[in-house]
């Protein structure tokens, strides 16, 4: 324990009322996580792994157990925690440039300087040409792009995303893959990724946290021991691929 | 675009417009022309009586060259009320839409005003208001009030729940959510509501106007028809149809700009 961690879950425990009974969501949940950590939650759904990742952004309170942050307790949504959706949430009546600037501005700061912030991460994610445009006129994967920069021009130290690329082509998710991990090592983010495709959780994470439904609960927390970049046709990434395949084939 | 194709829609689209008025227009004609005796007058004579309504110079009798001035009168008591009913109902919309205790204090009350016709209120608002003007005022408050209400609390109910959270993960306060979320994501659901308010408005003028009134396109009309001046009746009746076309347009035109965001407006 030579590092304070950035994120620490001390035995938290979801439950919620539903139709008279309560229902376990989530079951003394433990997890540590580092500065600049990329994990990927997997499991099928009912596990609780999105339950513990809305809890992290604060959008829901802990039954029992305790969030920190930097050891602060997590009390409600906060720019430090940024999320990215399934669905995008972008702002329907903002241009990407404004979607990207929210943030900043909706924290105070000043027009110049939410200009410079929006124009910077907007070219980050490779949207200068689109600058100007709605999100009703962008394809899938740009307003996922828009989504991350704007989670990004606000400095959020953890970026949370829940099944971001799920909604994607295969194409588009591969590059948004690539993309995702220059950013996470150019930006030294801390990344928690909830997904339920095996494939990706072994390209993208440092380590991988499996869970289990009914009730939702952590059965195994391994970090990925291949070197990066990841080839996905490499008998070390098949031999994980199986292993990980098994032990969720197991929980059903 | 500007391009060719671009025109060319745009001219077809204008002539298939015109085709069906063109029509009417014609078996108008065919149907009343040339009977010495026919109650409706033909549409050669209606086009005589509204240059002679708008600019005098044909008949030189009481309505000769008045067009302008009961325009004026009726333009004012549409959007006087219009603008009255829009200050109310935005608001009070937004409070029902947002605030539970107010939407449980009046949102019953509503239900049962609502379906009440703007016309029946007619005789109440004339004892009310007294026969004048203020009664025609009050019914085209009336006729736009609910379309606004309505669509506001639907706007402003009816916001993707995802976007709050978005927004308060970017770092939006709780009190700020209103004015950075709800009232942009309702602003599609509040301009339809003006849009119907403003067309309610322009029906209700006349009925409001048809009684105790003495100017207005809805006095012009009663006043032709217990004269039997059958064409000053349609010669209003067409000026009644453009001037809620017209001022329809521009509402449009002005939520297009305002709305391009909106793949259902933009």
């Amino acid at each position: 324990m030579a590092e304070l961690p950035i994120l620490s879950i001390e035995e938290v425990t979801k439950n919620f009322a539903f139709q008279g009974s309560t229902v376990t969501a989530l079951a003394s949940a433990d997890l540590t996580i580092r500065k600049g950590e990329f994990i990927c939650l997997i499991g099928p759904s009912g596990c609780g792994k999105s339950t513990l990742l809305r809890m992290i952004a604060g959008f829901e309170t802990a039954t029992e157990g305790r969030l920190k942050m930097w050891d602060k307790p997590v009390s409600g949504p906060g720019p430090e925690r940024g999320m990215v959706f399934q669905d995008y949430g972008l702002f329907p009546w903002l241009t990407v440039s404004q979607n990207i600037g929210f943030g900043p501005a909706a924290r105070g700061a000043g027009k110049a300087e939410v200009a410079k912030t929006a124009d910077r991460f907007t070219a980050m994610v490779g949207l200068d040409r689109f600058r100007d445009a709605y999100p009703h006129q962008l394809s899938g994967g740009m307003k996922q792009r828009v989504a991350i920069a704007r989670v990004l021009a606000n400095d959020a130290e953890v970026v949370l995303m829940d099944e971001p690329f799920g909604a994607l082509d295969a194409m588009t998710r591969e590059n948004l893959q690539a993309e995702l991990l220059e950013i996470w090592a150019a930006n030294k983010l801390t990344v928690l990724f909830v997904t339920h495709a095996i494939e990706e959780a072994i390209l993208l994470a440092d380590r991988i946290v499996v869970m289990s439904p009914g009730p939702g609960r952590i059965v195994s927390d391994e970090t990925v021991p291949l070197a990066r970049p990841r080839d996905p046709t490499s008998p070390e990434f098949n031999a994980l691929r199986r292993r990980f395949s098994g032990m969720l084939g197991s929980h059903h | 675009m500007t391009t060719l194709t671009g025109r060319a829609a745009s001219a077809r689209q204008a002539v298939l417009a015109i085709l069906v008025p063109l029509a009417g227009l014609l078996a108008w004609h065919l149907v009343t022309s040339g009977r010495p005796y026919s109650l409706i007058p033909p549409p050669a004579e209606v086009a005589v009586q509204l240059w002679d309504l708008a600019f005098g110079g044909v008949w030189e009798d009481a309505f000769s060259a008045t067009l302008l001035t009961h325009i004026l009168a009726s333009l004012v008591r549409v959007y006087g009320g219009f603008a009255l009913a829009a200050l109310v109902a935005l608001p009070l919309g937004m409070l029902i839409g947002r605030v539970r205790v107010v939407r449980e204090l009046l949102d019953p009350f509503l239900q049962i005003l609502r379906p009440v016709p703007v016309t029946a209120w007619l005789p109440l608002s004339m004892i009310v208001f007294g026969l004048g003007p203020r009664s025609a005022f009050f019914l085209v408050f009336l006729g736009a009030f609910f379309p606004i209400l309505l669509n506001t609390i639907f706007g402003v109910r009816n916001v993707e729940p995802r976007l709050f959270e978005a927004a308060q993960m970017l770092g939006v306060s709780r009190q700020a959510l209103f004015w950075k979320v709800v009232l942009p994501a309702s602003l599609p659901s509040i301009f339809t509501g003006l849009r119907l308010g403003l067309g309610f408005a322009w029906v209700v003028i006349v009925v409001g106007e048809m009684t105790g009134v003495q100017t207005g396109l809805g006095a012009i009309i009663m006043e032709a028809r217990q004269l039997s001046r059958t064409d000053i009746v349609i010669a209003g009746m067409i000026v009644i149809g453009v001037l809620g076309f017209l001022s329809d347009r521009i509402v449009q035109l002005i939520g297009q700009h305002l709305l391009r965001w909106s793949p259902q407006h933009g």
